[in-house]
């Protein structure tokens, strides 16, 4: 290993100047995950825990909807982060441009960030009330019958995607217009010169620059859609029936029927996931950070 | 002895005094849990203002909780951890099993109110033969709301089996109008068509509940079972439900009948409280019957218990906790109850009775309650009811799964229940 090879440096600080902040993070993070994987074993009433082996896992494996829960989950994800990123990037060229009212127009983006995900769930399913929600009696007024947006089953998981892009579209949006700014001029002016049109210059220049802040937004919002579950429970309860089901709305259903052990080894397995697709992926996107 | 000695002792005499009166007076507050319904917190304030009446050194504080799941992991989790009030209001049944009353509440069996509580509330209140909650409200029953308005209309009848209930169906949906009202955007509404269907399954099948809780019967397997399932879905598919049955609320399904919308609403008694809060000039054009099944001969209710005011027994005021459950379990606790809420169906205590003035959804109950004609709901016979239930019945009247997968997806869930209950035989 390259790290061991180095030479110890002693650090600045006495050993009990860590001592406070690894009290924190035990009391509050290493001994709750720790407990966790105990009580993922266990039939827990939260009085009792009997321990009954892998049972819960066998359970959750065999969940009816976790395998379309598992599916929901990776397309919300990918569909979100994708979105978000294309979005983000295009969002930010144009914000960075000389616009009229650029900040005002950042402000707008970024506005629904700041919102309660709850507040922005609740509206959007009023708006997205098949007969009588603003969506649709506006698609009426010009001739189109609109859609059950949440509560045609093919559709539900889409449009709480489409609302998710809306609101964190700012966020990636933000990250990426930093990511612009650190692109020295001196690029574009040099490629002018050679006569680069603009569609060469983002293709050539400002995607291959902006690589770090496109990880970021990417890593982020993938996390962000894996583990996603305040949206699609505000506005779906990951219906109608299961079809807008994700692997976090089935824990906590196994969570509000008191089914505390199986709901804790379903948080262990959406932990096991995230780990292995988000390790890689970290992985891959560094090296090919270290490669440019 | 010296001045100064005197002085001191009258001082310290006086000091004690005022000590010992003060713990004579001194106010015990009482804290009580009860879930937000606008009912239930109504019934709260009503007893606890009567007690303090009758006991002006108690003080009863009403605390409130969000209903449903969420408020049933609230309950879970303040009794786990010992933070729960002095008395508190909770569902009676399956819910009240998993509490495991027999180690966290009290057992109120000897309190004297329960000399004149019904046997059938008390059966849904108990565990190991001991008794552990006073009923709070009224009996309720599951059935089908219909407005009164329609049906004179088109001259229509309550109907006695399903054949009549879509016979009826079919004029109203050719009158251009609404059959019945369906909310599964609450989807706990959904459920009502398979379970208000217990009185029939159980005229066929009188062995259900003891077989199903055993794992010997199964929905899937027993037609009289999916019957329910297969009703759900017929309303579906004869085209019978409203426009936007996916996205409507319990409050949407309320309005509807109430205001003649719609002709019929699948729903619980304790609506009645709603329906007068919310539309008290369209209340006597609500009127109740049972959900009917294919006998007409055998038309009978399925009966809900209401919930019951519980101890925990980490409270450090036991004794007057106690006196106060003995007062809402009393005639008089009744009503002030009854004085403040709408009845839903008949009472449990011996004594506390109806008022003359009922609205005609429950006048349209009692016929039931008098013939003998009811029998519990399965969540009051069996400890195991599948979380699912609701989402399956939105798919089921949804048009998204058929009747009969429905059910075998149901006994997988009910499966899981008992098993994580950890119930024999499973």
């Amino acid at each position: 290993m390259v790290e061991a090879q180095r030479p110890k440096r002693k650090s600045p600080y006495p050993l009990w100047f860590f001592l406070p902040a690894a009290i924190i993070y035990g009391v509050l993070f290493l001994v709750p995950t720790a407990t966790s994987f105990w009580y993922s074993l266990t039939r827990w009433d939260l009085m009792t825990a009997e321990y009954i082996g892998l049972e819960n896992f066998r359970q959750f494996f065999s969940e009816p909807f976790l395998v379309q829960g598992l599916i929901n989950t990776l397309i919300y994800a990918v569909m979100t982060s994708g979105l978000k990123t294309i979005f983000g990037l295009l969002l930010a060229v144009l914000l960075t441009s000389n616009l009229i009212a650029r900040g005002f127009l950042r402000t707008v983006v970024f506005f629904p960030v700041l919102v309660s995900t709850i507040g922005i769930g609740i509206t959007f399913t009023v708006m997205m009330h098949p007969t009588r929600g603003i969506i649709n009696v506006a698609l009426e007024a010009i001739g189109i019958d609109g859609p059950g947006w949440l509560t045609d089953p093919a559709l539900a998981l889409f449009s709480v995607a489409l609302v998710d892009l809306w609101k964190g579209v700012g966020l990636a949006t933000l990250i990426f217009i930093a990511g612009l700014a650190a692109i020295s001029p001196d690029y574009y002016e040099a490629s002018r010169i050679d006569g680069a049109t603009r569609m060469q210059q983002f293709r050539r220049i400002t995607l291959p620059l902006v690589w770090p802040a496109t990880v970021t937004v990417i890593t982020l919002s993938l996390i962000g859609g894996l583990r996603s579950f305040d949206l699609i429970w505000a506005m779906t309860k990951g219906g109608p029936g299961f079809s807008s089901d994700v692997v976090a709305s089935v824990i906590y259903k196994q969570y509000q029927a008191g089914f505390y052990g199986l709901s804790t080894a379903g948080n262990v397995i959406l932990f096991g996931l995230i780990a292995v697709i988000m390790v890689p992926l970290t992985v891959m996107f560094n090296r090919r950070e270290v490669e440019q | 002895m010296t001045l100064r000695m005197k002085t001191r002792l009258t001082v310290a005499t006086a000091l004690t005094a005022l000590l010992l009166s003060g713990t004579a007076f001194a106010d015990t507050t009482l804290t009580f849990l009860v879930d937000n319904n606008a009912d239930s917190v109504a019934a709260a304030e009503a007893l606890a203002t009567a007690y303090s009446e009758k006991h002006p050194d108690v003080t009863v504080e009403v605390e409130q909780r969000p209903g449903g799941g969420e408020g049933d992991n609230i309950v879970k989790t303040r009794l786990a951890t010992g933070e729960m009030t002095d008395v508190f209001l909770y569902n009676s049944g399956s819910l009240l099993q998993a509490l495991k009353p027999e180690s966290s509440l009290l057992d109120v069996s000897d309190l004297p109110s329960q000399a004149k509580v019904a046997a059938g509330f008390k059966s849904v209140v108990s565990a190991d033969g001991k008794v552990y909650g006073v009923p709070y409200g009224t009996t309720m029953a599951g059935g089908i709301f219909y407005n009164r308005k329609i049906y004179a209309e088109l001259g229509l009848t309550p109907p006695k089996t399903w054949a009549d209930f879509m016979a009826n169906n079919e004029k109203i949906k050719a009158a251009g109008k609404v059959a019945v009202a369906q909310t599964y955007r609450d989807t706990w509404t959904s459920q009502l068509f398979v379970l208000a269907d217990y009185y029939n399954l159980q005229a066929q099948v009188p062995n259900f509940a003891a077989d199903y809780t055993a794992n010997k019967a199964k929905y899937a397997t027993t037609p009289a079972a999916v019957k329910g399932f297969e009703r759900l879905q017929e309303v579906h598919d004869k085209g019978l439900l409203n426009e936007d049955f996916g996205a409507g609320t319990y409050d949407d399904g309320l309005r509807m009948v109430a205001s003649g919308e719609a002709a019929h609403y699948p729903m619980l008694s304790f609506a009645i409280g709603a329906l007068k809060q919310n539309y008290p000039d369209e209340l006597a054009d609500v009127g109740f019957f049972a959900q009917p099944g294919d006998d007409a001969a055998n038309n009978g209710l399925t009966v809900w218990m209401p919930p019951a005011v519980y101890i925990p027994k980490t409270t450090s005021n036991a004794e007057e906790a106690k006196k106060f459950a003995d007062f809402v379990g009393s005639v008089d606790g009744c009503k002030a109850i009854m004085a403040v809420n709408t009845v839903q169906g008949p009472p449990l205590i011996d004594g506390c009775d109806l008022p003359a003035d009922v609205p005609a959804a429950i006048s349209d109950m009692l016929p039931y309650f008098k013939d003998g004609k009811t029998a519990p709901a399965l969540e009051f016979l069996s400890p195991i009811k599948g979380p699912a239930l609701e989402q399956i019945t939105v798919e089921v009247g949804s048009g998204m799964r058929p009747a009969a997968e429905a059910a075998a997806l149901y006994d997988e869930d009910v499966r899981k229940q008992a098993k994580q209950l950890g119930i024999p035989n499973w």
